[in-house]
């Protein structure tokens, strides 16, 4: 079985860590991604950028762009697709490809990768 | 080791949580003095607390908890016999936790965060004021910190900042909610100091470079704060996009022995490509307004920079397009004068110092306009006008580095000639 795990924290208090911090934070998380990728367990790993690059696609007969993360609480994450696109249009275009194809509301937040790792897992 | 990595974990939750529990503190209290009294109590607790309970999932909820409750119990020792007078303590500690979560609520901090932001960076202070206010009360800086970076003394900054606080505490400073258009202007006087506070650090003046670059990084921080709170203005991203691809550079800006590189002699690889990329995501998002302003325009021509992986491959007709677009929207000689640099890219030096000729009257005492009207008479071979020009650029110089830079320009074309060194003394020792 697949599992994803995802990340929570508070932006206010990590983007207050100083380089050192940030550097000792990665690498502590780097040894634990190593014990995995030696165990062929490890599939992709991303890191987003803030959340003030983020931008959300309301998904509708005439879907909205907002700028801003998705911020609502009466709808749950349910996955993500991670897609090459040369600009926030290009990547605003593609998320209504995906809008278009889905039956129902929702939307799409589309936030920018700051560092991504392919993985080895074999699908 | 682990109390080490605990104790600095803790101090960037306070920092990290100091902006938004020192506002809503403000809207407590009512005046700075006591907010930061009561912050820096509730700090003190947290930091003999938090390793013994863990830390709490949400630090500024806590700290303003805590702080709230101590500043009352103090408030009510000083004025013993007083009854409080202020509903705004009205709340008893029951119902504590749901007021909380009520004043927390997105809207009210925000407008909390602008309103500490803009008492800070009020239009009645002046530009100094501001940025001694912001960089003591928001982020929480030093008075010796904030000193060094001013290169004044502990005192004078010590004074500087209590008059800064004086001027500010009068009670008619608006503690109401303010209306769209009050907090668009609150939002733009916010956002013109933080991009002063970011300049002041990267103003090219040599020693203090580690007290300069925490002027940046302490701007770009409270910048992202504000767009975190305000994410559709293209304005504030343009602004930390700017901020950003500019601060990317510092690790290529300075040399070992501590002098200013210029853009064009950098080592590009090492800039810092992250820091980058999120100048890039943001200029883009902003630029789907197509809503330009100088904030973004500026962005735009650094993002050109950034994107060119040598010197040579720098798009300078689209930088000289955005300079003019810049002209337009915020007409200064200076400006024109970084549009000649393009233009000298582009077409040349007798293009350029045609276009830089008019501004002398109004940059006569601009160090920059001499050391590039130096460097376009250098080219054009009139050795002796390009001398002229390098004395008074020279003797303009805020800092040995920037003196330095010109006296290796003077140097290229065989240095002064008898007379003019005359130029020289004042800008040796001097420093902003």
């Amino acid at each position: 079985m697949l599992y994803a795990i995802l990340c929570y924290d508070s932006e206010e208090a990590v983007w207050s860590w100083t380089k050192e911090q940030e550097a000792t934070a990665m690498a502590k998380l780097a040894v634990v991604q190593e014990g995995l990728s030696k165990q062929g367990r490890l599939g992709p790993v991303a890191r987003l950028m803030p959340t003030t690059t983020a931008t959300t696609l309301r998904k509708g007969k005439d879907s909205v762009v907002l700028d801003g993360p998705f911020a609502e609480t009466k709808e749950q994450l349910l996955g993500f697709f991670i897609v090459e696109c040369e600009s926030l249009a290009h990547a605003l275009e593609t998320a209504r490809d995906f809008a278009r194809a889905s039956s129902s509301a929702g939307a799409y937040e589309i936030r920018p990768l700051a560092v991504f790792a392919p993985g080895s897992l074999s699908a | 080791m682990n109390d080490v990595i605990d104790r600095d974990w803790m101090e960037a939750a306070l920092r990290g949580a100091r902006p938004r529990a020192l506002a809503a503190l403000l809207r407590y209290f009512g005046t700075l003095d006591e907010a930061e009294e009561a912050f820096q109590n509730a700090s003190l607790t947290a930091l003999t607390t938090w390793p013994q309970k863990g830390p709490p999932r949400d630090a500024a909820a806590w700290l303003i908890f805590v702080a709230r409750n101590r500043g009352i119990d103090a408030l009510r020792r000083r004025k013993k016999h007083e009854v409080l007078p202020d509903d705004r303590f009205a709340a008893s500690d029951d119902d504590v936790e749901t007021e909380l979560a009520r004043r927390l609520d997105d809207r009210n901090y925000r407008d909390d965060i602008l309103r500490l932001l803009f008492v800070c960076c009020h239009p009645e202070l002046s530009a100094t004021q501001q940025l001694a206010l912001s960089l003591r009360v928001v982020c929480g800086l030093s008075v010796t910190q904030i000193a060094r970076a001013f290169l004044v003394g502990n005192v004078a900054m010590e004074q500087r900042i209590t008059r800064a606080k004086q001027r500010v505490s009068q009670p008619d400073l608006a503690f109401e909610t303010p209306d769209r258009e009050a907090r668009s202007e609150r939002l733009s006087a916010v956002a013109t100091v933080l991009y002063l506070m970011f300049n002041e650090g990267y103003a090219a003046t040599s020693g203090e470079v580690h007290v300069k670059t925490t002027l940046c990084e302490e701007a770009i921080r409270l910048t992202r704060l504000l767009l975190r709170l305000f994410p559709d203005q293209p304005a504030i991203m343009g602004l930390m996009s700017l901020m950003q691809l500019q601060h990317a550079r510092a690790g290529a800006r300075i040399d070992a022995s501590g002098n200013i590189v210029l853009l064009e002699q950098q080592d590009r690889s090492l800039w810092d490509r992250e820091l980058i990329a999120e100048g890039l995501a943001l200029l883009d998002k902003a630029l789907q307004h197509r809503h330009p302003d100088p904030y973004q325009v500026q962005a735009a021509i650094a993002a050109l920079h950034a994107r060119a992986s040598s010197p040579s491959q720098t798009d300078w007709p689209q930088i000289e397009r955005l300079y003019e677009t810049l002209e337009r929207l915020q007409p200064s000689p200076v400006i024109t004068l970084n549009r000649a640099v393009a233009v000298l890219k582009t077409q040349g030096p007798t293009a350029a110092l045609e276009m830089i000729e008019p501004l002398a009257q109004s940059l006569s005492g601009y160090f920059y306009y001499f050391g590039f009207l130096g460097t376009l008479l250098a080219q054009l071979g009139r050795s002796d006008d390009a001398r002229t020009a390098f004395g008074q650029a020279i003797a303009l110089a805020q800092s040995p580095t920037e003196a330095a830079h010109i006296r290796a320009q003077l140097d290229a074309i065989g240095g002064f000639h008898n007379g003019d060194r005359a130029h020289e003394k004042k800008a040796t020792a001097s420093t902003k």
